[in-house]
């Protein structure tokens, strides 16, 4: 194995992915308060740049001008951790999504050097290809948790305290209808790695197979996100603004970066999982990658424009008995039709 | 390899002994974490990559997270007052019984001797191997496991449920 060609790619596309993210980030923020806007019949930002596209960068040095504020009675270690863990832990699983097939030719010739590109999925559109793809996807999602549970905690604060213990409880509820969902794509792929499932999906998208399974994966990643209707742990009239309620400029702007990191990563996510992911006819897949994701994150904006907001105890009722019972259906009918047509 | 194994070993004792020493049950919990994510890292070293991934999940994407809820429910904010005189019986008792079990334990971990495994079926990968030997090798204690489960929820839901009445 070629150490320092390994590093150096690995280091090349975590650069790239990395940077395309962070400015999809920024415009996703500025794509839902267009939508929004346009939603109830207002413009939304238009004073920035043309049509309001320099928006983002108005927000980004605005948030870093503000007063960095931390309550007296606040834990400092944790406070500050917090939103580092909820921006990293929305970051880290596109180490893993496939964006492209193939990027580079399994062996190229340098300086007459041959060297092997197929190892650590170099010549791959993914930054690891690993075994445990998915699993490595919801091992890093589920530690989201941690910054909404430590920056609540640590704010010292009673609103933010309930606002985390809610998320807590929401996300811990939404998990396991999130993780059963995709067991019927896990089934039909018959692999844990993304690219593999990815792959699996050349004739069909699973969507086709798995229409339950997409339907209870977007509705329980909703909730992962803590949008809209599931959006219980900022609800200004009961909570000020949950966990969030103590922090302000760039503490409160990973939070942010988290949150919508968090809606590209589900969408990401649902594309690879049940859309066919980067495969499409004529344009290149990157650009497919990209327009389904976007489709998706349209979506999430969508319903939180047109939406109410649900009660707890209506959002605990919908997880535990009407999203975990489904998934285990979906689950029980995917693998009974496996076994009849392949048996 | 090596540097990584001692790296993560270190971090993992490290932050064992840290889980004892505070004061505070919150910081304890967190400290848990940081030890579950070196245990993690051991297991990919050692090419568990599903061990590994499962041990993220379950430690410390649910039961850490279950522990600091109810933590945070308690809202155990001021650690216990130190008692002024320590009980120094408590203290020799203590002390002697953790020597012995690690004399015990140092005694069988450099005594024991491992028989090989059973090799990897070639073309299947780490998930593929654990449940082909769940599924068919380990199915009764599986299942037995299943039931064991399925008491433990039913006792939960009859404990809850008593109270509201």
């Amino acid at each position: 194995m070629n150490l320092p060609l390994v590093i150096a790619v690995s280091v090349l596309k975590i650069a790239v992915v990395m940077t395309v993210l962070l400015t999809c980030v920024a415009y996703t923020v500025l794509l839902e308060r267009k939508v929004l806007g346009f939603i109830q019949l207002r413009y939304g930002p238009n004073r920035v740049g043309p049509w309001g596209l320099l928006q983002p960068l108005a927000d980004a040095l605005k948030l870093l001008f503000k007063e960095d504020f931390t309550p007296p009675g606040a834990n400092k270690y944790l406070f500050v951790m917090a939103p580092i863990i909820t921006a990293g832990a929305a970051f880290l699983p596109f180490a893993v999504i496939p964006f492209a097939g193939t990027i580079l030719p399994p062996e190229i010739t340098f300086y007459g050097y041959k060297i092997d590109l197929t190892v650590a999925a170099l010549n791959q559109g993914v930054i690891g290809d690993t075994n445990i793809g998915l699993l490595y996807i919801f091992a890093v999602g589920s530690l989201g948790v941690y910054g909404a549970i430590l920056g609540g905690w640590a704010s010292n604060n009673k609103y933010s305290l309930l606002g985390g213990l809610r998320l807590c409880a929401q996300m811990v509820s939404y998990e396991l209808a999130l993780g059963l969902s995709v067991i019927g794509v896990i089934m039909l792929a018959g692999s844990l790695s993304t690219v593999a499932i990815v792959e699996a999906q050349k004739s069909t998208p699973f969507i086709v197979y798995q229409p339950l399974g997409f339907v209870i994966f977007m509705i329980a990643a909703m909730a992962e996100c803590g949008r809209t209707p599931f959006d219980l742990i900022e609800c200004e009239n009961e909570l000020v603004a949950g966990y969030q309620t103590e922090y302000s400029s760039m503490k409160w702007g990973m939070f942010m970066m988290g949150e919508y990191a968090h809606i590209i990563a589900a969408s990401a996510l649902a594309t690879t999982l049940f859309l066919g992911g980067w495969q499409g006819p004529l344009l290149p897949p990157v650009v497919w990658f990209m327009a389904k994701t976007f489709a998706l994150v349209f979506f999430f904006i969508w319903v939180r424009g047109t939406f109410p907001r649900f009660r707890f105890d209506q959002l605990m009722a919908l997880g535990w008995k009407v999203l975990l019972p489904l998934s285990l259906v979906n689950i029980l009918v995917t693998g009974a039709v496996i076994l009849l047509i392949k048996g | 390899m090596q540097i990584l194994f001692f790296i993560l070993g270190a971090v993992a004792l490290i932050s064992g002994g840290l889980v004892v020493f505070q004061k505070h049950p919150l910081r304890s919990a967190l400290w848990l974490i940081v030890n579950f994510f070196a245990v993690a890292g051991i297991y990919l070293l050692a090419h568990a990559e599903f061990i590994a991934a499962i041990q993220v999940i379950v430690y410390a994407g649910a039961i850490m997270v279950l522990f600091l809820f109810v933590i945070m429910l308690m809202n155990i904010r001021q650690p216990e007052a130190d008692p002024k005189i320590p009980f120094i019986g408590r203290k020799l008792a203590g002390i002697i019984l953790a020597g012995f079990t690690g004399l015990i334990l140092i005694y069988g971990v450099t005594k024991a001797t491992l028989t090989a495994g059973k090799e990897m079926a070639p073309g299947l990968g780490n998930t593929e191997s654990i449940a082909r030997s769940l599924f068919t090798d380990y199915l009764l204690p599986f299942e037995v496991t299943s039931v064991l489960l399925l008491v433990a929820i039913v006792g939960a839901v009859v404990l809850a449920k008593s109270k509201l009445k």
